[in-house]
């Protein structure tokens, strides 16, 4: 245990002392220009005087303002402890059906993703099989699958929202369609992979049986493709959740994760877009491990599980 | 209500033509496999153009292919200049610049050990997590021109290029690597003869996922903040004019360079790896 825990603890320790370390040349202009209106010296002395010089040398040549750079409220770059002390303001503090609760945020973003991601995934399960039992559907379908995934499907986004508002669709339903989209051609090309999976022999094998179709799908292929199809969700589910937050940017309502991220970013609120962000991470680390551990414990249940 | 009724006419006979030509003696060919989803292609594209115009859908909603095409004819310098500033100027730089990072950090991670075990889960997490939403954080440092598109783009690209060159540089197998050992080779000798080669169907791999994710990284900075040009921002203003022609031709632009991108790639993975089990024919 401690062969994988330390290194990675060691890791995220050497980002976090980097972080703060990047905080002083970051912060620093402002941290002198607020030190000196209040009395303190400065060198060298004079918002002009310091203006084209590098952020570097202004930090060396001012140690006693570095601590300055960590407690600004609008900071360049924020503080980790900032936006931790952010996130617990905005989700412990506040009462979660408030409009500054990241709870709120939190949930109106997930409540779309997981609706968005149910419809993607089954719509694209559903598309795998038929693919898989009809050449025609496979012919046809099957390359545009694979080239839809090389194009930047999120640029349609900003329309999905305004044409459905036309119709006066508005709330969950905009954002799940576009989370659904980017969830389902994942799903689809995995599912069919994993449809495909059982070899020649094992087909070989039901055959001699005088398996039907359908005994052929719910015996063999469908048991075959479950790793495929849960290798293929992890990803599905992450796209989902770019897409939510996508969707949310230019019409969101004034709600979701990814408004927070627009509303910080017009007002220079940079603690509340970090906090945003790490609340999107949570979330997305949430999602896939779930998905993981539905998948250990499925394949386990299955005899599957190395 | 004849144009629907022509709509469904012709989704028939082309599905029945693709049902014939798949399963029909031919269905081997490579001439078949081409036609049927260009046949597909081209029905979805006519039912489009004859549902829009049948049910007199407006504008705003959704523009005919027709009326695309001719947008995109007409506003070819603006597409252009969207183009270089989107793909030449933030894609392709923060591209490059991302991966090239990303091959260093992966050589040093190969180096040591400790390294490989601290820096590939926390990169591995980092790449699952939705990377876009540090766009409006580097509008904010790198102001509104490419270069902040650029560098998303770079953050985008790394994690999974990581993940992808040290999952790739542990490819060999011992026994090739004592045969280099045997041979008195270098670190280096090994790694440009042996581990290198070895590695590049996943380095592919990680260039041809990264491509689409550089892309959309850039595409999504630009709604943050962006000169007047470029795809991203072309896309949300045409959104807010609801110029809807407009925006489906942008998108035509996206997607032809997402998949000329992407083919470009796949080209040169044929050639690099030309040994790997995958390219055979």
């Amino acid at each position: 245990m401690t062969r994988v825990i330390f290194p990675v603890l060691v890791v995220v320790a050497a980002i976090m002392a980097f972080w703060y370390a990047a905080c002083i040349p970051m912060n620093i202009k402002f941290a002198l220009q607020t030190a000196e209106r209040q009395g303190a010296v400065i060198s060298p002395e004079g918002v002009q005087a310091r203006r084209d010089m590098s952020a570097f040398v202004l930090a060396a040549r001012n140690p006693g303002q570095w601590a300055q750079t960590w407690e600004q409220a609008k900071p360049r770059l924020p503080a980790p402890h900032q936006i931790v002390q952010e996130l617990w303001k905005t989700t412990v503090d506040v009462k979660p059906t408030s409009k500054r609760s990241l709870v709120f945020h939190g949930w109106v973003t997930l409540s779309a993703t997981l609706a968005g991601f149910a419809i993607g995934s089954v719509g694209g399960i559903l598309l795998a099989v038929g693919i898989v039992h009809s050449r025609a559907m496979d012919m046809s379908v099957m390359p545009w699958a694979i080239a839809s995934q090389t194009i930047p499907i999120l640029a349609i986004a900003p329309m999905i929202i305004v044409v459905l508002a036309s119709f006066g669709v508005q709330g969950l339903m905009p954002k799940a369609i576009i989370s659904a989209y980017l969830s389902f051609f994942p799903v689809v090309v995995g599912m069919v992979k994993g449809l495909r999976s059982p070899s020649a022999m094992d087909m070989d094998l039901v055959r001699t049986w005088s398996a039907t179709r359908a005994q052929t799908f719910w015996k063999l292929r469908l048991p075959a493709s479950v790793p495929y199809l849960f290798a293929s969700l992890k990803i599905g589910v992450a796209a989902s959740l770019v897409g939510t937050i996508v969707g949310e940017l230019p019409a969101g309502g004034g709600q979701g994760l990814g408004f927070r991220l627009l509303a910080g970013s017009y007002y220079g609120q940079t603690v509340q877009i970090w906090a945003a962000l790490l609340a999107t991470a949570v979330l997305a680390a949430g999602l896939v491990a779930l998905i993981g551990v539905l998948e250990r414990g499925t394949l386990k249940r299955m005899g599957l599980s190395r | 209500m004849a144009l629907v009724i022509a709509a469904l006419l012709f989704w028939i006979l082309a599905w029945y033509l693709n049902v014939k030509l798949s399963n029909g003696p031919a269905r081997g060919t490579r001439a078949v496999a081409l036609a049927v989803p260009v046949v597909f292609g081209v029905t979805i594209l006519v039912v489009w153009e004859l549902l829009v115009r049948g049910l007199n859908v407006p504008m705003v909603v959704l523009p005919p292919p027709s009326q695309i095409a001719v947008k995109f004819a007409a506003s070819i310098p603006i597409l252009w200049t969207d183009f270089v500033q989107t793909f030449v100027k933030g894609v392709l730089s923060g591209y490059v610049i991302g991966c090239a990072a990303a091959f260093g950090v992966a050589i040093l991670v190969d180096r040591s050990d400790f390294l490989k075990r601290g820096i590939l889960p926390v990169g591995a997490f980092v790449a699952a997590l939705p990377i876009v939403g540090i766009a409006p954080i580097f509008v904010m440092w790198f102001n509104v021109g490419w270069q902040s598109k650029a560098a998303v783009v770079v953050v985008m690209v790394f994690f999974p290029m990581l993940v992808n060159i040290t999952a790739g540089l542990q490819e060999t197998s011992a026994m090739q690597r004592d045969q280099m050992k045997t041979w008195a080779a270098t670190y280096w000798q090994g790694f440009w003869k042996l581990r290198l080669p070895a590695a590049m169907p996943f380095v592919f791999n990680g260039l041809k996922i990264s491509s689409t994710m550089a892309l959309i990284g850039a595409i999504v900075a630009e709604f943050f903040g962006s000169p007047i040009a470029g795809m991203g921002f072309r896309i949300s203003t045409s959104v807010g004019q609801l110029a809807l022609d407009m925006v489906w031709a942008e998108i035509v632009v996206a997607a032809l360079s997402g998949s000329l991108f992407y083919g470009a790639l796949a080209l040169l993975e044929r050639g690099v790896t030309y040994w790997h089990p995958s390219q055979r024919r």
